[in-house]
């Protein structure tokens, strides 16, 4: 079957998480959910210099939350919080390498979403439009 | 397996438009009736007919469209007293769905029946449209609420009725059909139970009164909720039906124009039944489109509908037992349920399956099905669910099952 959207990257990343599991003394700890599907996303991050030096996820819901915050943590790391507040949709969508489709667009979008979230939350700055609109 | 069906599903097929459509360069297989059902060209044409040659607003106007309007809007209303064997034409009430219907008894009965320390019994299969209008009323008035729990096979647990429905009882909300495991429940038995205590009964039929014969008269209901468009007709109306000494004790829910009999500066009283529960301009559309799809619903007969639907279910519930790693919730008779099956494939999230379905042209349901207290108490987090009317066919079962076996290998699950 060709199935665009579950590529065997996806699935591979959804099999395999890449940056699974917990730091010892994260910086950030952020959480959310999706509420269409369920989907749940964990960020914790270790920041020195506002820059992101390491980061590990945790999750559960359908694959393509789970395989986007994967390669979205290997995305972010040596990253600037700068930089980080700068990526969008289309970093994850290039990320996937395909674009989901308007009812799945927020499983992909989770993880950007929870990054943001802890940046903003670190810096201790109110939390953009644009980021509670990714989900 | 022999084929029970007695109605021609091709020929009924021609009738829905929509059923010719290709999605993703696949033939279309709706499975998803228990959210929506699909409209008949006869519900079509009736509310573009009202629109095209006789709109005007009911009740009021002395001029011939209004007559004309009024007659059809009201005579939807009689189809319906008499397809669920209503005593009175009067205790149907038109609302905007199910769940305003479910409201409607929430705000004005439940406001003025329950107090301090009554207790609210529902049960851990409905949907939540009959959990949260009962929630916000109980944290008003300090009420409590307890939930009927189910057996291994998804069937209310006899015990649970007998020991929660008890003097304390103002008020059992129960499903007929539950839109998840598809259980049919056992509500004659339990109005029986409820009214030796004196406590009412509102019955969720948003999934029953579709798909089998009933009767509200022998069930001895309340309250009694239901949708058009889970049942061939448009979205935005559905029913209520109340025993008449139980609508006509009750204060209005909304108030304004069409629901009034005098309106003075000092104060209004209220228009008979069931007029006092209908405020401002009704959805005239809808409520002709609703009567349509009666029409059509009795021309194929209610009883062969439930015919076909237990055989596609019986035939699904089949073909799905020999799928690898495939769990089917809910009863194993078709006495037992109606056509809805909820299912999971090992460990693909109820989502992706839903994705992989749709991109052969399959049309499921994924989530949590607004039943989220089912789901916790199932400690699943969420299902696939297929359900079924009387367009589907054997031959779309065939092509579900060739898609899961798909979606098996895809996720090597």
């Amino acid at each position: 079957m060709s199935s665009d959207i579950y590529r065997d990257i996806i699935l591979d990343y959804y099999r395999n998480p890449r940056n699974f599991g917990d730091l010892t003394n994260p910086d950030v700890r952020a959480k959310d959910s999706n509420p269409l599907c369920g989907d749940v996303i964990e960020m914790q991050l270790k920041i020195e210099d506002s820059r992101i030096v390491d980061v590990r996820f945790k999750g559960r819901g359908c694959a393509i939350s789970q395989a986007s915050a994967s390669m979205l943590t290997e995305a972010v790391k040596g990253k600037t919080l700068d930089e980080i507040k700068g990526f969008g949709k289309s970093d994850v969508l290039n990320l996937l390498g395909i674009d989901p489709g308007p009812t799945r667009i927020k499983c992909a979008l989770l993880g950007l979403k929870v990054v943001k979230l802890g940046v903003y939350g670190y810096l201790g700055q109110a939390v953009t439009d644009d980021v509670k609109q990714l989900v | 397996m022999e084929k029970v069906t007695t109605i021609n599903t091709l020929k009924i097929r021609e009738d829905f438009p929509v059923l010719k459509r290709q999605v993703n360069g696949k033939n279309l297989v709706y499975f998803d009736n228990a959210a929506t059902s699909q409209k008949p060209n006869l519900v079509i044409d009736a509310i573009s007919t009202y629109y095209r040659q006789y709109n005007a607003n009911v009740h009021r106007g002395i001029h011939k469209l209004a007559e004309e309007a009024t007659l059809a809007h009201e005579e939807a209303r009689e189809k319906i007293a008499k397809f669920i064997n209503a005593r009175h034409t009067e205790e149907i009430v038109f609302t905007r769905n199910a769940t305003e219907a479910i409201n409607l008894v929430a705000y004005s009965w439940g406001r003025a029946n329950i107090t301090k320390g009554d207790k609210i019994v529902l049960t851990i299969i409905e949907h939540h449209s009959n959990i949260v209008p009962w929630q916000v009323l109980a944290q008003e008035k300090n009420a409590q609420i307890e939930f009927i729990k189910i057996d291994e096979n998804g069937l209310l647990l006899e015990k649970d009725i007998n020991d929660l429905i008890d003097e304390r009882t103002k008020l059992v909300g129960v499903t007929h059909a539950s839109n998840v495991l598809g259980t049919i429940a056992p509500i004659k038995e339990i109005c029986k139970r409820a009214h030796r205590f004196g406590a009412k009964v509102m019955v969720d039929a948003a999934q029953s009164t579709p798909h089998m014969r009933v009767d509200v008269r022998d069930i001895d209901s309340d309250f009694f909720a239901f949708s058009a468009h889970k049942m061939l007709g448009p979205t935005g109306i559905g029913a209520l039906h109340g025993k008449r000494e139980c609508l006509e004790s009750m204060p209005p829910f909304l108030a304004g124009g069409e629901m009034i009999k005098e309106v003075h500066s000092t104060g209004s009283t209220w228009k008979e039944l069931p007029y006092k529960f209908e405020a401002g301009t009704p959805n005239i559309a809808g409520a002709i489109g609703f009567g349509a799809a009666i029409d059509y619903l009795n021309k194929i007969g209610i009883q062969n509908v439930r015919d076909h639907e237990k055989d596609i279910t019986a035939y699904a519930l089949a073909r799905m037992s020999t799928v690898n790693g495939l769990t089917v919730y809910g009863p194993k008779s078709t006495d037992q349920r109606v056509g809805v099956v909820s299912f999971n494939l090992g460990d693909i999230h109820a989502h992706d399956l839903a994705t992989i379905l749709d991109e052969e042209g399959i049309a499921v349901r994924s989530g949590h099905h607004c039943a989220q207290p089912l789901m916790e108490f199932l400690d699943v987090p969420a299902m696939s669910r297929a359900s079924f009317y009387i367009y589907n066919t054997r031959e779309e079962v065939d092509t579900f099952i060739n898609a899961l076996e798909k979606a098996r290998k895809l996720f090597r699950s």
